[in-house]
């Protein structure tokens, strides 16, 4: 249901690279959530995770293209043993922003994280998963515990200094509305932190989500005329970079078609939108981007 | 043949925070600033904005459009500022509605006549003047989310030696490789999220090695924020009149600025 289509669809041209990604721990995680776009699971390793020195040759050339910031996803990226040498080298040439479940988040690893922040003079910013309004929903999604254990993390961050921005999709019931969101910071503040920073995530019907949830209809496509505006979108501004080269954007890693080359000149063609996933965006009103 | 040193005052976000504006401009010119420029963002957040086209007009002030002279001139339904977070966007529409509401039809039309940018020469240096930046109007250029690589191929890109943006409300100068600078000039019309109640301009003087300084304004902030009271503006935004702390529109922050902050 996701596969590309033969009907022709918009081309979405690189407007500027800004944004990078690195699918630091590959498909690689600690968490099997029902809902994950690319199905990350502890024996998935689709993509590998990438070394240091896969990283290091990445930033070199996306800071000759001058990219602006730099964003860490998996699987869990702290399952990486070289995350903090590369957090680390990535902070000496830009912004960091990374992903994380916040299960490894203990306070030795707040407090490096920590360290990382004030050394550069470049934001490190985390941004911490949470699936609904206690265990009952978060736990049926990401496994038993595991709510309680995200909150802990969350915590071993504020009292380290740092301020995660807890990311929710959708999924939260009515955490869309402002109620709802009103209702999620007070969620937070009861947790101790006392300037909440959420962000309210769209889903993407592939992967174990399209299993949890539904999958695209076959007219959920983007057709040619559409009109597409590539600001709002990540391969308007931005690419993936992942052990097996260079992708389209951090949604499409499981799609051959989506893969675009191995090095920095293979980053900049126009993309076509020939996927259901771009439908969520167009359709939906909601931006893929970050 | 040896250049004289020329001094130019630069300031963005007004904001009709007219009492700020005069103070900033009086400031300046006493510092011997040749030339006055804001890179606009004239309404917003403030009482009373057609109060600051008479102080504009007294200082010869040369203005180019911020996101919110176009959108006012476009007679827009929002401010177009490029928040993507909802309370966000709620302060900023309640800041555009009250400042669209009571903006002239003058002022607004006038504001449709501004250039989107500035290019002089400065000291031998190729100086742009942009809002948010040179490629988008409204885009955020902050300190430690604008690294070296980005802004100098995006100095190479629009031709410029010398950035000088706003729209952010914070102020800051990096030097890049080959004497390349960017500098944000920040706001006057609110204070830059220190807990102090001055607002910042920045003072550029050329030379063999450029010179930027940001200059702390003081003015009547009590009479601004009674005023806002008068003219009903949300308590939150008195609040950071008052106090120096800014209360809304803090989701759009990164890391380190949102720290440094109170809220």
């Amino acid at each position: 249901m996701t596969t590309p289509g033969a009907l022709e669809h918009p081309r979405v041209p690189l407007l500027a690279l800004d944004t990078l990604w690195f699918q630091v721990a590959g498909t690689v995680c600690n968490l099997r959530c029902t809902h994950c776009f690319i199905s990350c699971a502890p024996d998935n390793h689709s993509h590998e995770m990438m070394t240091l020195e896969a990283v290091r040759r990445y930033l070199r050339e996306a800071a000759a293209l001058g990219v602006r910031e730099y964003y860490f996803t998996g699987g869990e990226p702290f399952m990486n043993r070289e995350i903090f040498p590369i957090l680390e080298a990535t902070l000496q040439v830009g912004p960091a922003t990374v992903l994380t479940n916040g299960l490894l988040l203990d306070p030795k690893r707040a407090a490096l994280l920590r360290a990382l922040s004030d050394a550069s003079d470049y934001s490190l910013d985390l941004r911490v998963s949470l699936d609904g309004w206690g265990p009952e929903d978060h736990d049926r999604i990401r496994g038993r515990g595991t709510f309680r254990r995200a909150l802990v993390g969350i915590r071993n961050l504020w009292l380290a200094g740092l301020n995660p921005v807890v990311t929710v999709t959708e999924l939260a019931d009515g955490v869309a509305s402002s109620r709802g969101r009103e209702r999620f910071i007070a969620l937070l503040r009861s947790f101790g932190l006392t300037r909440p920073r959420l962000k309210i995530l769209p889903l993407f019907r592939i992967g174990a989500e399209e299993r949890r949830g539904r999958p695209y209809h076959d007219w959920e496509r983007l057709a040619k005329d559409d009109l597409i505006d590539a600001e709002k979108l990540q391969c308007g501004s931005g690419r993936m970079v992942t052990s097996r080269g260079v992708y389209v954007c951090p949604i499409l890693i499981a799609h051959p078609a989506a893969r675009m080359g191995e090095t920095g000149l293979d980053w900049l063609h126009p993309f076509e939108l020939s996927f259901s996933a771009c439908y969520t965006r167009h359709a939906m009103g909601v931006t893929c981007r970050t | 043949m040896k250049r004289m040193a020329e001094r130019i005052a630069v300031f963005g976000g007004v904001y009709s925070n007219h009492l700020a504006l005069e103070a900033t401009c009086r400031d300046a010119v006493s510092r011997g600033a040749e030339g006055l420029y804001c890179l606009g963002d004239l309404g917003a957040f403030g009482p009373h904005p057609d109060r600051v086209f008479p102080i504009l007009d007294k200082y010869g002030v040369r203005t180019i459009q911020g996101n919110y002279e176009e959108s006012l001139a476009r007679r827009s339904t929002d401010c177009n500022c490029g928040y993507t977070d909802p309370q966000d966007n709620h302060f900023a529409q309640i800041s555009f509605n009250y400042t669209a509401a009571r903006t002239s039809e003058a002022f607004k039309d006038w504001m449709g006549t501004l250039p989107k940018e500035f290019r002089l020469d400065f000291g031998g240096l190729q100086m742009l003047m942009a809002h948010g930046s040179p490629r988008k109007i409204n885009e955020f250029l902050w300190y430690s989310t604008s690294p070296v690589p980005f802004l100098s191929r995006l100095l190479e890109l629009h031709q410029a030696e010398l950035l000088l943006v706003s729209h952010t409300g914070l102020h800051w100068h990096r030097r890049l490789p080959a004497n390349r600078h960017v500098v944000n000039v920040g706001a006057i019309g609110r204070p830059a999220n220190d807990g102090r109640r001055e607002v910042w301009y920045a003072l550029l003087t050329s030379g063999t090695d450029l010179d930027v300084r940001f200059i702390p304004v003081e003015y009547d902030f009590e009479t601004l924020a009674h005023e806002m009271r008068e003219e009903k503006l949300p308590a939150e935004f008195i609040q950071t009149i008052r106090t120096g702390w800014w209360t809304t529109c803090l989701e759009v922050l990164p890391a380190k600025e949102r720290a440094a902050g109170r809220f």
